[in-house]
C-alpha cells in the first residue's frame, strides 16, 4: 500500500502539473476508495481516480491520457519526456473548437508582430498633457497615441444596467417579511407594531463581447483587444469571444492578468486570424456550444465586426435572429461607421441589421465613450422586436417590417443606416 | 438491501439493472464509490441522459425515500431548508395573551420550537427516520444562483445544518446526496470539491438499444433498432438541441401507439416534434433531410 500511495501523490503531482485541479487532500480520498474496489481491475482503479479527481468535463481527456501514460507496465518506463509531450498537448493540442489552438501561429506572422511590441513606454503622471485626440480613427493612431489612449480607455466607466432577480432580501419592499414580523414583534407582546419588508435583489447584466478579427478588421484589433480587455477588468462578468475562421473564447485570457503580458499571445491562439470569415458560422457555434450557458441571465452581446462576410446570408439571418431572441439587448458595433459616407450595403450587415437593437460606431474613442454612456442608460426592460418569422429558412422574413426593430440613444454618434429595408436600395 | 451492504461494483450494476436502469461501468464505479464513501455525487450531462433517473432508481432499489430538491433562480433558505409556521406563531401568541401574561423569554423558546418549523426537503433528508438513509436529489442546481451553492457547503460536507433559533442540526443517518446539473453554468469549485463527479454522455448505439429494450420491452426488435440508429445519426446533425435517450423512449412510445413496426419518413416528419424541441432545428431536418438520416441509419445497422 505504501507503494501504491507514493505512486499516487506522483500522479497527483503530474495533473496538477498539467493544469488539472487537484488537491492533495483527495489523494488521502483516492486512498480510501481504493480499499473499496478492486485495484487489479484497470478500468475500476480508472474510473475510481477520474470520480474522484476529476470535476469538470474538459478535464477528462486529459486526465485519461496521462492516466494511461503513467499507469501502464511497467512503471518503470515512466521517463521525463512522456511528462513534457503530456505538458504540451494540454497546452496546444485539443481539438475543440472552443479552446484556444495555436494551429495557425507561424512566428513571421506579421500581427504578430505588430502586437509583440513592447507596451510601457508612457509615463503614467503625464498622460493628461499629453491626450489623444478623442476623434481620430484607430487606424491612425501612432504607436505612441495607442499607448496613450490605453490609458484613456482605461479610465472610462462600463456598466451594463442592473437587472430583478428572483432573490428576496430584507430590504424596503413590496412584500412582508413575516419572519422578521414574528421576531421583532416578540418584544410587544406579539402586537405586530413593526412591518418589516422584504424586497428583490438586484444584479449586474452579464457582458458578452464578440468580436471579428478577421483580414478586414485586423488594423482595428489591437485597439479592440485593449478596449475588450478593459471592459473585463472593470466588470464581474465579462465574456470574450473571438472568431476569425473559428470561434474561440478568450474569457480566461482576457481576464487573468495584465494586457501586456496577455495581449501579444492572443493573436496565435485564433485560428485565421487575420484571414476571411464566415460571421453565421461562428455565431452558430457561439449559439449551440455558448448561448446556453453565457446568455443565462438577460446578457448584454456586444458584437463587434465590419459586416464583411464569406459566408451565406441566409445563415447570419438565422443566427442573429436567435441570438438577439436569448440576449436582453444585442449591440453591433462597427468600425466602418465611423465614416461619413458609410452605407451598410454589404450582404452581410443587410442580413444582420434587422435582428441588431443598436448599431453604433466604433473607430475612435469618442465612439467609446459614446458606447459607455450608452450602456450606462440602457432601459431595464427589452427593446420593441419584430415578432418572430415562422420561416426563417423560407425567405418569409424578407417580407417582415424592417423599420420596427432599433432604439437607438439619442446620442449625435449613433447613426441609422440610410438602407433600413432589408432587399437594399 | 441496504445500501450499506453492496458489497461490489457487480452487485450494484445488478440492482440498477432490476430497476430497468443500464448504467455502464464508470457510473456504476461512481455511484458505488459515493455509497461507499459517504459523498455526494455530482452528475452533469445533456439534457435527458438519465441524471436524475440515479437518483430514482437508487430510492426504489433500496427501498427508501426519496427527497427532491428542484432548483430554481432564488431558491433560498426557507424553500430548501425550514421555514417558520408563521399562521401558528401569530395564533399562538394570541393564545399565551389569553392564558395570561405573556414572559418574552418563554415565548421565544416555545414559538422557535420544532413544533413550528416547517421542513422543507433538506431538512426532512438530514431529520428522516428509521434505518434507511433517504436519497436526496437536488436537481438541476445550475439554475438556483451562486449564494444558494454556498449555502449547502456545510450540509454537503458534514450532513448538517445551523438554524439560528435551533442550533446545528446533524444528520442521524446521512443521506445520499445525487446532485444534477445540466451545465448551463458552471458551478462552484468549493461545491465541486465535495462531491464525487461523473459526466454521462450520451449512450452508443448498443447500450442505447439496451436501454429501450429494458424500457419498452414491447418494442417490434425491428423498429426498436431502427429508432435507436436514426437518433444516433441525429445527434451527429448540425443542431441546437440534441435529441436525449428519453426523448428516444417518448418517441417510440409514440411510434407503437401509431401502431408502426418500421420507420418511414413520412411518419417521422409527423412525429419530430417527440425529437426535437426547437423550431428551428425541425426546420433544418424536415423534408430532403430526414430520408438522408434515415437512410445512413438503415445502413448501419
Amino acid at each position: 500500500m505504501s507503494v501504491l500511495l507514493h505512486n499516487l501523490l506522483h500522479f497527483g503531482r503530474l495533473l496538477h502539473s498539467l493544469g488539472l485541479d487537484v488537491h492533495a487532500g483527495r489523494m488521502l480520498d483516492v486512498a480510501g476508495a481504493l480499499e473499496h474496489v478492486d485495484i487489479g481491475r484497470r478500468s475500476d482503479f480508472y474510473f475510481t481516480l477520474q470520480t474522484l479527481l476529476i470535476h469538470r468535463p474538459q478535464d477528462i481527456a486529459p486526465f485519461a491520457e496521462a492516466f494511461r501514460v503513467f499507469w501502464r507496465p511497467p512503471p518503470g518506463e515512466w521517463s521525463t519526456d512522456d511528462l513534457r509531450a503530456l505538458g504540451e498537448q494540454r497546452r496546444f493540442g485539443t481539438p475543440r473548437v472552443d479552446v484556444p489552438t495555436g494551429a495557425s501561429f507561424t512566428a513571421d506572422d506579421p500581427s504578430l508582430a505588430t502586437l509583440a511590441e513592447p507596451g510601457e513606454r508612457v509615463d503614467p503622471g503625464s498622460y493628461a498633457s499629453q491626450e489623444v485626440s478623442r476623434v481620430k480613427d484607430f487606424e491612425q493612431l501612432t504607436d505612441e497615441e495607442i499607448e496613450r489612449a490605453k490609458t484613456m480607455i482605461a479610465m472610462l466607466r462600463w456598466d451594463p444596467g442592473m437587472r430583478l432577480t428572483r432573490r428576496w432580501a430584507a430590504r424596503r419592499g413590496d412584500a412582508l417579511d413575516l419572519r422578521r414580523v414574528v421576531r421583532r414583534n416578540l418584544r410587544y407582546g406579539g402586537e405586530p407594531l413593526l412591518l418589516p419588508t422584504r424586497g428583490r435583489t438586484m444584479k449586474r447584466r452579464w457582458l458578452v463581447v464578440i468580436c471579428d478579427v478577421s483580414g478586414s478588421m485586423e488594423r482595428y484589433a489591437r485597439m479592440l483587444l485593449h478596449f475588450i480587455h478593459s471592459l473585463a477588468g472593470g466588470l464581474d462578468h465579462v465574456e470574450a469571444f473571438l472568431f476569425a475562421a473559428r470561434l474561440t473564447r478568450v474569457t480566461r485570457e482576457l481576464t487573468s492578468r495584465r494586457a501586456a503580458d496577455v495581449l501579444p499571445a492572443i493573436p496565435g491562439r485564433v485560428p485565421g486570424w487575420g484571414g476571411g470569415t464566415r460571421i453565421g458560422d461562428a455565431l452558430r457555434t457561439f449559439n449551440v456550444r455558448w448561448g446556453r450557458r453565457v446568455l443565462g441571465h438577460g446578457a448584454v452581446v456586444l458584437l463587434i465586426s465590419d459586416g464583411w462576410d464569406r459566408g451565406e446570408p441566409a445563415v447570419l439571418r438565422q443566427e442573429m435572429a436567435r441570438l438577439q431572441r436569448s440576449c436582453h439587448r444585442l449591440i453591433w458595433l462597427n468600425p466602418l461607421l465611423g465614416s461619413a459616407d458609410y452605407q451598410p450595403l454589404t450582404r452581410g450587415m443587410q442580413a444582420a441589421l434587422p435582428f441588431v437593437d443598436d448599431f453604433l460606431p466604433v473607430h475612435n474613442l469618442a465612439s467609446l465613450e459614446a458606447l459607455a454612456e450608452h450602456l450606462n442608460r440602457l432601459p431595464g426592460r427589452r427593446p420593441a422586436r419584430p415578432r418572430r418569422p415562422s420561416g426563417l429558412a423560407t425567405g418569409l422574413d424578407r417580407l417582415l417590417p424592417a423599420n420596427t426593430r432599433r432604439t437607438g440613444p439619442s446620442s449625435s454618434s449613433t447613426r441609422h443606416p440610410a438602407g433600413a429595408d432589408p432587399l437594399g436600395p | 438491501m441496504l445500501p450499506a451492504s453492496v458489497s461490489s461494483i457487480e452487485q450494484l450494476e445488478a440492482l440498477l439493472a432490476r430497476q430497468c436502469y443500464i448504467a455502464d461501468r464508470g457510473l456504476a464505479t461512481s455511484i458505488y464509490l459515493a455509497l461507499k464513501l459517504q459523498r455526494p455525487l455530482l452528475l452533469e450531462g445533456e439534457a435527458g441522459v438519465g441524471k436524475t433517473d440515479v437518483a430514482k432508481v437508487l430510492a426504489s432499489g433500496f427501498e427508501t425515500d426519496l427527497i427532491r430538491l428542484q432548483c430554481y433562480e432564488g431558491l433560498d433558505v426557507s424553500h430548501a431548508l425550514y421555514e417558520w409556521n408563521y399562521a401558528r406563531q401569530l395564533l399562538e401568541i394570541r393564545l399565551m395573551e389569553a392564558a395570561g401574561a405573556v414572559d418574552r423569554q418563554t415565548a421565544a423558546r416555545e414559538l422557535f420550537g420544532e413544533a413550528f418549523l416547517l421542513k422543507r426537503p433538506l431538512l426532512q433528508a438530514l431529520t428522516s427516520e428509521g434505518d434507511r438513509p433517504p436519497v436526496l436529489l437536488i436537481d438541476e442546481l445550475d439554475r438556483a444562483d451562486e449564494e444558494f451553492e454556498g449555502f449547502l457547503l456545510e450540509l454537503l460536507s458534514d450532513f448538517q445544518v445551523t438554524i439560528p433559533e435551533l442550533g446545528t442540526i446533524r444528520a442521524t443517518i446521512p443521506p445520499i446526496v445525487i446532485i444534477t446539473s445540466n451545465r448551463t453554468r458552471e458551478l462552484n469549485d468549493a461545491l465541486k470539491r465535495r462531491c464525487l463527479y461523473f459526466w454521462i454522455d450520451y449512450p452508443d448505439f448498443d447500450k442505447e438499444l439496451r436501454i429501450v429494450n429494458a424500457k419498452v420491452p414491447g418494442a417490434p426488435v425491428r423498429l426498436a433498432a431502427q429508432v435507436t440508429a436514426f437518433v444516433q445519426e441525429l445527434r451527429a446533425a448540425d443542431l441546437y438541441k440534441a435529441a436525449g435517450v428519453s426523448e428516444t423512449l417518448d418517441w417510440i412510445a409514440a411510434l407503437i401507439a401509431l401502431d408502426r413496426t418500421e420507420l418511414d419518413p413520412a411518419t417521422i416528419e409527423l412525429t419530430l416534434g417527440i425529437l426535437l424541441k426547437s423550431q428551428d432545428d425541425i426546420a433544418s431536418v424536415r423534408g430532403e433531410r430526414i430520408s438522408e438520416i434515415l437512410n445512413r441509419a438503415r445502413a448501419g445497422t
